[in-house]
């Protein structure tokens, strides 16, 4: 064990914890999120996602010595008390089937547009593609994205 | 307690709460065991509570005790709060396909209350009435049905308690959104709330079984349901997009461990021993748990167990008999093995009018066979489940979409009352039929028993994708006759199962730690399948599945449990892809085809399946903009090929037609689905947006099914074992678009009575025909074995010359 210093949805925290755990069971056991959810532990699909300093990372096999940066999970996602526009374009798009995927498709297309503020159908296909869904809810996914960047355009040119 | 004989505790408790007869500090003084979750209960609505509700039990006495909450009682499943709001307690589960939204619509609207004056609990064995959970599709068509009736005798019975208030006669009152005012002076009115806020109703209804329970009101005519017909927005989704609502996954108990398994490295291998001195310096190592061959580390800290699991040292030794074939020999094996014997279940084998005679004397006979692999469920997250053994009594909380038979099961293994043994559902990884999930409750309750605390189990993606159930593989044989007018006069299909000791639900004999620790079911499940469903008219057909047996039958990886839509799209693979081969020896438009074998009859049953199959095929063609010809077109000398195929299918009384139109990259092998259409019939739809998600879901597992997936084994262990070894569909290989038409086929769509029938899976199993079809329109080579990844389509094209 030693002492580890996060940075985690604006908050400091510093733990007694093993260097070499991964990132993701420091968030969900001692943090206490529900954000980042276990997958495969191999980086395959995407369940895990959070922000680091603004990139999508995966945290099943990052150790939390390795996570220095400033970290986003979903909780942190919004802003003032108003949901990320991605996460209200999921919610009209009505998205989620059981959900457990959506943590990681959220993210990626956050970090994506963050980016790529217009992507294109391919650009968005190539851009989520490493993130797995097994409801497939793909085609709804990628309509948000759609609708999220839309929104933010038009948010910045208010 | 007046009135009946068990209302849940936890109504009762409810009740008192929303009563303001127990504050909630009380509450929590009470509960005792539980001390969290009160907080993330609030995330999908507000009144619904969360997982602290006490046991019956107090604290200094007995055990505590989870009775069956009586079904025959309008209080188990409705209550009406001060404020006038309703909670609904429904024994089923949703897995993301809306049916908890649903159900409220149909419920709300029965008891004229607006949507979201009403929230839903599902799936607490202690609170909500023993409905199954899920399963077959049957939410929205019986046992929403169920509920339809119970709210409309909960209103029946608040208008007579407003007539009494009023002295006037029921019909000079009118309802809307729970008040209740008279006709002729709408100024006088009185709320639900005012007339039974926070009290029981005390109701008896009546019912043979939990799906015929009644009260004596009848339910609403079709054409008075104002939310029935509404796309609301499902009200798991905010909670799921901000990450507030608790999962199965997510719950933390005081004094909680952490296990992690360690599963034979072959099929059917013995334990020999455990070193444990290999993981008694793993910090927080607490113990090594084993029975039989199975083998369990309980850790303190989730990592910890993960890494003692890793390095545990366990000699197993192999069986002396090859488990299974190698799935490069599978077909080769099933089609040379024995067919067990009365295997197949009922409809197992069928004949009409003589199939062989009319073979022999056909103009032209066509003969095919067709492969589909085992299919896994691979969950996106593993299965898992917490167990909490305190105070004699046990806990399991989990996403199983069966948490009724869970909890019977789990209290048969552990030699428990069921009384004893509640399972608490929560949202997890989709619950497409027989998961893991079962297994690891199963795990959880055992361990816990074991360790005297609350123990954590998930499984890790190599265990998922390896142990979890499988849907079974087939080997299917089709024979078919036309005679010289290219109509059909002779259909046989022989099919053959890789289902034998199908593991069914739940079952304390079946699960897999029960299996490793040496139980045996008295009887093996023989598992079976009827053929295709359809409603062609073909003169003389038979359809015979019987199952086939590999050497290991218990301890498997392979062992077979319900997945989506059992056999549906493996025996509709079979069948509509042979019906296009037919088609195509009789040189006729596939569609046109389909619809003179629907219109060869004209007799129907009582869900009219037979013109509501003819309106979904018409809709589907309409809708895609079918131009009529015959398969293949001409196939281009590009390097990209176009095609598109139909498939058409019933499951149980929902019809559906699919078309797919692919582009196949002769180079690369790709086949890309661009573009779908799903012409869908299930009479009555509740909610339109949330079905149409549910169709698109169904639609792409099926391509993914189609595509790419496939589970590998070589002669002693699966070897698909994370995403790189069990591919399945991604973002890149999503349609561009994908149009759903929702039919209404029933010839007289605005009778009262018309129901709503099962959406859940049915529009799943056209899809791989779809495909295989329009890859043959796209380029004349006919696919008879999945998965269609690229270089299986690459050899097939090479075969053929292209």
């Amino acid at each position: 064990m030693s002492e580890i210093t996060l940075r985690v949805n604006g908050e400091t925290h510093t733990l007694d914890v093993d260097p070499s755990t991964p990132l993701l069971y420091v968030l969900r056991n001692d943090l206490g999120l529900r954000g980042p959810r276990f997958g495969c532990g191999l980086a395959q699909c995407g369940t895990c996602t959070v922000l680091m300093d603004g990139r999508a990372i995966r945290s099943c096999n990052r150790p939390v010595s390795r996570s220095t940066g400033e970290i986003t999970t979903l909780e942190g996602l919004p802003e003032d008390g108003e949901l990320h526009p991605v996460q209200q374009a999921w919610i009209d798009e009505q998205v989620p089937q059981c959900g457990y995927c959506q943590n990681g498709q959220i993210l990626t297309a956050a970090a994506l547009l963050s980016y790529s503020p217009s992507p294109s159908d391919d650009e968005i296909r190539e851009g989520m593609n490493r993130v797995l869904c097994r409801c497939m809810t793909y085609y709804r996914i990628q309509s948000a994205v759609k609708r999220a960047a839309e929104a933010m355009a038009e948010g910045e040119d208010r | 307690m007046s009135g009946g004989r068990s209302v849940p505790k936890a109504v009762n408790d409810a009740l008192a709460r929303w009563g303001g007869t127990t504050s909630r500090r009380d509450f929590l003084k009470t509960s005792g065991l539980f001390v969290f979750g009160l907080s993330g209960a609030g995330a999908v609505g507000a009144g619904r509570w969360g997982y602290g509700t006490e046991p019956s039990g107090d604290e200094s006495s007995e055990p505590a005790s989870y009775p069956d909450p009586d079904f025959l009682q309008l209080d188990s499943w409705l209550v009406v709060h001060e404020d006038g709001s309703a909670t609904f307690y429904v024994g089923k589960t949703d897995g993301g396909q809306g049916t908890g939204t649903a159900t409220q619509q149909m419920m709300c609207d029965e008891l004229d209350l607006a949507f979201d004056q009403a929230t839903v609990v599902m799936g607490r064995t202690d609170m909500t009435v023993d409905q199954g959970g899920s399963g077959g599709s049957d939410a929205i068509e019986r046992d929403a049905m169920v509920g339809r009736r119970i709210a409309a005798e909960a209103r029946r019975v608040l208008l007579e308690m407003a007539s009494e208030r009023f002295g006037v006669p029921v019909e000079g009152l009118s309802v809307s959104e729970g008040v209740i005012s008279l006709r002729d002076d709408p100024g006088r009115t009185v709320t639900y709330g005012e007339l039974i806020g926070g009290r029981r109703f005390d109701v008896a209804l009546t019912g043979g079984n939990i799906n015929a329970t009644t009260g004596v009101a009848s339910i609403k005519p079709v054409q008075d349901l104002k939310l029935v017909g509404q796309s609301i927005p499902r009200y798991d989704i905010p909670g799921k997009v901000d990450a507030s609502l608790e999962w199965a996954v997510d719950v933390r108990l005081p004094g909680m461990v952490h296990a992690r398994h360690v599963r034979p490295p072959f099929a059917g291998a013995t334990l020999v021993g455990i070193d444990e001195s290999s993981v008694r310096d793993v910090p927080g190592f607490i113990r090594v748990v084993s029975e039989g061959n199975y083998v369990a580390v309980v850790c303190e800290r989730e990592e910890q167990a993960i890494e003692a699991a890793e390095r545990l040292v366990v000699e197993w030794e192999k069986p002396a008999t090859a488990p299974f074939p190698a799935s490069d020999h599978l077909f080769d094996y099933m089609r040379g093995a024995e067919r067990v014997p009365g295997s197949g279940g009922r409809g197992a084998a069928q004949t009409q009018g003589d199939p062989d005679g009319a073979l022999a004397s056909a103009a032209t006979v066509v003969e095919a066979a067709y492969d589909i692999p085992f299919h896994g469920h691979t969950a996106i997250g593993p299965a898992h489940a917490l167990a909490d053994p305190s105070d004699g009594q046990m806990t399991i909380y989990t996403n199983d979409m069966k948490p009724y038979s869970h909890r019977t099961g789990i209290a048969e293994f552990l030699g428990m009352d069921p009384e004893q043994v509640r399972v608490i559902w929560m949202e997890g990884p989709q619950l497409y039929g027989r998961t893991a999930a079962d297994d690891a409750g199963f795990e959880a309750a055992y361990l816990a028993r074991e360790l005297g605390r609350p123990v954590r189990v998930q499984w890790m993606r190599h265990e998922e994708t390896a142990w979890d159930t499988k849907g079974p593989a087939f080997a299917i044989d089709l024979r078919g006759g036309l005679d010289a007018d290219g109509n059909v006069v002779a259909l046989d299909y022989q099919g053959r199962i890789a289902n034998y000791a199908h593991v069914g639900y739940n079952q304390a004999r079946t699960v897999l730690i029960a299996q490793l620790m040496g139980f045996r079911p008295e009887r093996p499940s023989p598992g079976g399948a009827r053929g295709p469903d359809e409603m062609y008219y073909i003169p003389n057909r038979r359809q015979e599945t019987r199952a086939v047996r590999f050497p290991l039958a218990f301890e498997t990886p392979l062992r077979t449990g319900n997945l989506r839509d059992p056999n549906g799209p493996q025996t509709t693979f079979a069948g509509e892809s042979f019906i296009d081969e037919l088609a195509a020896a009789a040189g006729a438009d596939p569609v046109e085809f389909r619809l003179r074998l629907l219109r060869g009859a004209t007799d129907d049953d009582e869900a009219f399946r037979r013109a509501r199959s003819i309106a979904v095929v018409e809709a589907a063609a309409e809708a895609y903009g079918w131009d009529a010809r015959p398969s293949p077109g001409t196939v281009g000398s590009g390097r990209v090929l176009t095609g598109r195929g139909i498939a058409y299918a019933y499951r149980a009384r929902t019809t559906i037609a699919v078309i797919a139109e692919v582009e196949v990259d002769r180079e690369t092998g790709r086949v890309w689905v661009r573009r779908m259409v799903c012409a869908h019939d299930c009479g009555l739809v509740i909610n339109p947006d949330s079905l149409e998600s549910t169709i698109q879901g169904n639609l792409l597992h099926g391509i993914s099914r189609t595509l790419y997936e496939e589970v590998r084994f070589d002669g002693e262990k699966v070897t698909s074992v994370d995403w790189r070894t069990h591919p399945t569909l991604t973002h890149m290989d999503t349609p561009e678009r994908i149009d759903v038409v929702m039919v209404n086929g029933d010839p007289n769509p605005d009778r009262p009575d018309l129901r709503p029938y099962g959406a859940g899976e049915p529009s799943h199993r056209p899809v791989p025909a779809a495909v295989a079809n329009a890859i043959y329109d796209a380029t004349g080579v006919r696919m008879r074995r999945l998965p269609l990844r690229p270089e299986r389509v690459l050899e097939e094209l090479g075969a053929a010359g292209l």
